[in-house]
């Protein structure tokens, strides 16, 4: 039998095969000087500024899908957390929890995403963790990340927001569910849809220099979708915001899997969008910005923060009536992220 | 996209939803009796797009829904009792209480239930499974007993000797006439439901005319379809004219389909059925016939009896009948939510309660 081409309970024992599944796999593929000592703890410098701090796990089926796998969406899903508090990821750390019997083709093809999506985002992975379970007690691969980032401009928070604000989104919705649950499914599409799985931090980046004073919160709505973002921002400003279903960027080919499947875009998760409030008069510089950066072309204003009621997220409905959105309960789809 | 668009379009919805408007004279109860329905008139905001002379009823059109507490009690019981079974079910089936558990809770201590997006689904794990039971709790209307019924011709074909359904199928029009005889409730016309009539042909309404004077008009499920459905019932009323007419003639024709109406026929009969909230409706169920009992879990096994309890204080009966809105039950969005449901209307994203509280909660 070759040598080490399945993983087995072995690898996660802390000996020699642990020893060259770290080398062989990890160190060599996210290689950076703070990895390299392979020492319990990665040290570093940051600047004297304000930081981020988050953590992320990610258990998505199955875990290679359209336009990205579980690798790629654990380094854009950790960096998008920072970026969405206005921060500048720096370092990450990666734990993998495997499931005896995962063929080690696999796992280096994730571990190669990883280490590509982190490279061309600018992020080192610096520290990490291995740990095998036996067949039958996990679903092939779990990924942790977790994240420091640094803040140089304004904090962002839900509790800024306030009437006559305007609600953007910087594309598409719902592309990374449909991605999934076709695939999922075996539902074969004329055109298939592709995750929108992207680290989002450029972006976030260029959308406060754009609006530097207008800018109020940003999230990436995954799980939950953009229904739930915004059920969130309303409830923590206590304002009302209504969007218009019209100005909903939704492709169509998400359009058509959402009539066959009974979903709502507005539930569906996303993996690569925005959804930003920014004041009203800096709304059209902030909508510019991520129009021309490749990850926001089809961004557009969806709504307004109004005095209504409070708390509530209104649709104007594609036929011109106004109902509520409500946050999504029951319905969501298992492991998607 | 093609076939969506046009029946959602803007201008479309509100040239006649003012035509509704100069049109309507008269105080009008109009019932919608499929979930589908339902949701789509509160999804799109028609209730309150409507003047307030016509008001819209939601009736027992939720397959889910309208299955009895005695049937989900009866099958959590078995799922207890028979160890050597294997339960299939429809993924919103899982979650309908019982008296005092559901289908979710036994499976959660142990019981073998699965769910399946097909019935033809179960007989894949009847063949995979020689040593269990398999038995299949098949609700639903006339859209769902067409393929239940093909499964059971697979089924046979296969020679399969482990698989078995409870068959608690529910016909449209004999609820609907139990309605209009209860006396319970004024109804002046009905919206009926698009894809039940596309298997069952609109002639199958003939008696609500004739008997009842009560106009219907089959009506599809997008927001312009739903609209179109309601003016012309209202073009009915102000003309003092009775009839059944199609709004979804696309989908929809008098005869029905009729291929799908020899399948049923040939393993199903009309018989008796019991409704949530309603009771027992002579002839609105579908039994095995003679020559498919070996199919039939009612004959396979002993069945426990399953007592009729409703969960306490849950008022499901009286909102499936059309009796009181949602919002009038004590326990809507309190106790009783989506997420923790108490009734079933509550638990089907086809339910009269799911769709109140999802898209009706401005205040």
């Amino acid at each position: 039998m070759e040598r080490d081409k399945t993983i087995l309970l072995a690898h996660g024992s802390g000996g020699s095969y642990s020893r060259r599944l770290t080398e062989d796999v990890f160190a060599k593929a996210f290689d950076n000087p703070l990895l390299a000592p392979l020492n319990d703890q990665a040290v570093f410098c940051l600047p004297a500024k304000k930081l981020a701090f988050t953590t992320d796990s990610y258990v998505v089926k199955p875990i290679f899908f359209p336009g990205g796998d579980i690798g790629k969406l654990s380094v854009c899903g950790t960096i998008n957390d920072l970026a969405v508090g206005g921060a500048e990821p720096v370092y990450l750390s990666a734990s993998f929890i495997i499931e005896e019997g995962l063929s080690m083709d696999e796992l280096k093809r994730v571990v190669d995403s990883m280490a590509k999506t982190a490279r061309d985002a600018g992020v080192s992975i610096v520290t990490g963790d291995t740990k095998v379970v036996e067949r039958g007690k996990g679903d092939k691969l779990f990924i942790n990340t977790a994240g420091i980032g640094v803040i140089h401009g304004p904090e962002l928070t839900p509790m800024n927001i306030r009437p006559g604000d305007k609600v953007v989104v910087s594309g598409t919705m719902g592309d990374h569910g449909i991605a999934i649950m076709t695939h999922r499914e075996g539902i074969r599409m004329d055109s298939p849809i592709e995750s929108d799985c992207a680290p989002l931090h450029t972006l976030a980046m260029d959308i406060i220099s754009a609006a530097p004073t207008g800018v109020r919160a940003m999230r990436d709505p995954t799980r939950g979708g953009l229904a739930t973002v915004l059920n969130e921002f309303a409830a923590s400003s206590g304002c009302c915001i209504s969007i218009r279903e019209e100005d909903l960027p939704v492709k169509d080919a998400v359009r058509g899997a959402c009539e066959i499947l009974g979903f709502d875009p507005l539930y569906l998760a996303n993996e690569g969008k925005l959804v930003v409030v920014v004041s009203s008069p800096e709304a059209k510089a902030a909508l510019a910005a991520m129009r021309a950066h490749p990850l926001g072309k089809d961004a557009a204003i969806i709504g307004t923060v109004s005095d209504g009621p409070k708390g509530k997220v209104l649709l104007e409905t594609s036929i011109g009536n106004t109902r509520i959105i409500d946050m999504l309960s029951g319905e969501q789809l298992p492991r998607i992220c | 996209m093609k076939y969506i668009d046009e029946f959602r379009q803007k201008e479309a919805a509100q040239a006649i939803i003012k035509k509704i408007r100069s049109l309507s004279r008269k105080e009008v109860n109009i019932m919608e009796i499929c979930g589908t329905h339902t949701h789509s008139i509160s999804k799109y905001g028609i209730r309150e797009a409507l003047p307030e002379n016509i008001r819209l009823i939601s009736g027992p059109g939720c397959p889910v829904c309208v299955t009895s507490a005695t049937d989900v009690n009866r099958i959590i019981e078995f799922s207890r009792t028979r160890k050597d079974a294997i339960i299939a079910t429809f993924g919103d089936m899982m979650k309908v209480p019982g008296t005092d558990s559901s289908l979710q809770e036994e499976k959660a201590r142990g019981a073998d239930i699965r769910v399946v997006y097909s019935p033809l689904d179960s007989i894949e794990i009847a063949r995979n499974n020689p040593d269990k039971e398999v038995v299949l709790f098949a609700v639903g209307f006339e859209t769902t007993s067409p393929t239940v019924a093909a499964t059971m011709l697979g089924a046979k074909e296969a020679g399969l000797r482990n698989f078995s359904a409870l068959s608690l199928h529910k016909l449209t029009p004999p609820a609907m006439k139990a309605l209009l005889d209860s006396g319970e409730i004024k109804i002046d016309g009905f919206i009926a439901p698009g894809h039940v009539t596309a298997i069952i042909g609109a002639r199958a309404y003939g008696f609500l005319a004739e008997d009842y004077k009560s106009p219907c008009v089959v009506a599809g499920f997008e927001p312009i379809d739903a609209l179109l459905g309601i003016y012309m019932l209202i073009r009915q009323f102000e003309e003092d004219r009775c009839a059944i007419e199609i709004e979804y003639d696309r989908v929809v024709t008098w005869e029905g389909n009729t291929r799908a109406q020899e399948v049923i026929n040939e393993v199903f009969e009309p018989s008796d059925s019991l409704w949530r909230g309603i009771g027992n409706i002579p002839g609105s169920g579908l039994s095995f016939r003679q020559t498919y009992s070996e199919f039939d879990a009612e004959k396979r096994f002993s069945m426990p009896k399953g007592v009729d309890a409703e969960p306490k204080g849950c008022q499901c009966g009286s909102v499936l009948k059309g009796l009181i809105t949602p919002d009038k039950c004590p326990l809507f969005a309190k106790a009783c939510t989506p997420e923790f449901p108490i009734g079933p209307c509550m638990v089907s994203s086809e339910g009269t309660c799911a769709a109140w509280y999802k898209y009706r909660r401005i205040a």
